[in-house]
């Protein structure tokens, strides 16, 4: 694992998504309340653009006609079939076991842990950094 | 073996009369009562009785017709499928007596001649009049399960309407037959009316895939886990590339439907049965077509009598042939009270 340093955590405001380039790979990052996480911007269908998707609540029913809406803002849609994936997990919602889409480890990091990196990092400033 | 398609012949509205309450007795004389031979069997039509089934004077088969049936196939058991037209009536309270009345009728001049013969209970039109119906007919456990046509009603199967029917199914553990036929509130077509017996006939599998798609999007089998539902002469091939269509577009727009938590596929092979007369395959696409079908355990061995219908080369196993009919309908072996 490498650490990729994506960009300022305040350049990733909460609601936002941000698409970055990493070993090779392209990725989306979301920050959902001040939690950062990453998925590759790729959906294991046929390999939408998930970045692009519009994002939605959970909406979940033990009986019909009963809805039970929560989570607004964590289940993101791909742009090409509509396929839902949780963005904490990249796990699908129709099927969370066999179809998901590659979620990489994110995080924020202060400026001084993050010398060694070729980013131009600012000590005193928080980053978003993305396992790869 | 089972025969769980069979068509008793009503020869005439007359015959109907003794079994009338007095004011639909009455009314057939007085409204000039003709008839309700549905558009969808024309009573001339091979589709509707095969020639060798014909009377003399090319008249409707009766009972000793069928008896001389169950004989040669040697069932053991055949389920009575009436498909007089009684969903024809458009006044509720009439449809519901003449539905009385023509389950009177299967009882007393069918099911009480032959202890091998079971029989759908045929439901009335109205969500009401449906329930009172198995109510009245549910002691008799010669009644194996209750019949609707599978078109043109007014609502589409799964909607909520409906449901105290399904309650009242689940209830006495009787399966629901969605058979085919319209009862004409709606075009057979979602295109509209068509013009010929041709498109009538080949636009049943359509009205099959909607009303599966009903069931399984409304969410009938969720709020009624153990509810099992009989496909009629609804052929079978169509099913399997149906339900793969549905799974697709279910992937994307589930969140519709949120009670759907499993793929429809999953769930129409857990409850939908399906009589395999007509099977709607040449007989070199047989073994394809149940490899794709994958639903070995659900199909029921029917003749489909005295419809015309050429004979398919499914494999005559005993599961096919009585074990799958005896696993789906728990009263097979019930008498009258």
């Amino acid at each position: 694992m490498v650490a990729h340093v994506v960009a300022p955590a305040a350049a990733i405001p909460p609601g936002a998504r941000h698409i970055t380039e990493a070993a090779g790979k392209r990725i989306v990052v979301f920050n959902l309340d001040g939690e950062f996480f990453a998925l590759a911007d790729r959906c294991p269908h046929q390999g939408g653009p998930l970045s692009g998707g519009s994002v939605m609540g959970a909406v979940h029913s033990e009986c019909p006609g009963e809805y039970a809406y929560d989570r607004r803002g964590e289940i993101l849609r791909c742009p090409w079939h509509a396929w839902e994936f949780d963005i904490r997990t990249g796990r699908s919602v129709f099927d969370p076991r066999r179809v998901k889409t590659r979620a990489y480890e994110a995080r924020t990091a202060c400026g001084a842990e993050l010398q060694a990196e070729t980013f131009p990092v600012r000590v005193e400033e928080r980053y978003v950094v993305v396992e790869v | 073996m089972i025969d769980t398609d069979l068509h008793p012949m009503l020869p005439s509205l007359e015959a109907l009369r003794p079994h009338l309450e007095p004011l639909w007795a009455d009314a057939i004389a007085q409204r000039g009562l003709e008839g309700f031979e549905s558009q969808s069997y024309p009573p001339n039509s091979p589709r509707t009785v095969a020639p060798q089934f014909r009377a003399a004077k090319g008249g409707f088969p009766a009972l000793p017709a069928l008896q001389s049936f169950l004989d040669e196939t040697g069932a053991t058991h055949g389920i009575l499928n009436c498909l007089y037209g009684v969903q024809l009536i458009f006044n509720a309270d009439m449809n519901a007596g003449f539905t009385r009345g023509l389950n009177d009728w299967i009882r007393a001049e069918w099911l009480a001649h032959d202890t091998r013969l079971r029989a759908s209970i045929i439901l009335p039109n109205e969500p009401e009049h449906a329930v009172a119906e198995i109510e009245r007919l549910a002691p008799d456990h010669r009644f194996v399960q209750a019949l609707r046509l599978v078109m043109g009603n007014e609502l589409q199967h799964g909607r909520r309407a409906h449901w105290p029917i399904y309650e009242a199914l689940i209830r006495h553990d009787l399966p629901l037959c969605l058979h085919a036929g319209s009862a004409y509130r709606q075009p057979v077509t979602s295109l509209g009316w068509p013009s010929w017996v041709m498109e009538d006939a080949a636009a049943s599998q359509q009205g099959f895939q909607s009303a599966l798609a009903s069931l399984i999007t409304e969410g009938v089998f969720v709020r009624f886990p153990t509810l099992r539902v009989v496909f009629a002469e609804s052929g079978c091939t169509w099913l399997p590339a149906f339900l793969w269509r549905l799974t697709k577009t279910w992937k994307g727009v589930r969140f519709e439907i949120p009670w759907a938590a499993e793929p429809p596929t999953d769930t129409a092979r857990r409850h939908i049965w399906l009589t395999a007369t007509p099977f709607d395959a040449p007989d070199d696409a047989v073994p394809a077509a149940l490899s794709q079908l994958n639903m070995q355990d659900r199909l029921l061995h029917a003749s489909d009598w005295p419809h015309a219908n050429d004979p398919t080369a499914l494999p005559r196993t005993e599961k096919f042939l009585r074990d799958n009919a005896i696993a789906l309908y728990p009263r097979l072996g019930g008498t009258s009270p």
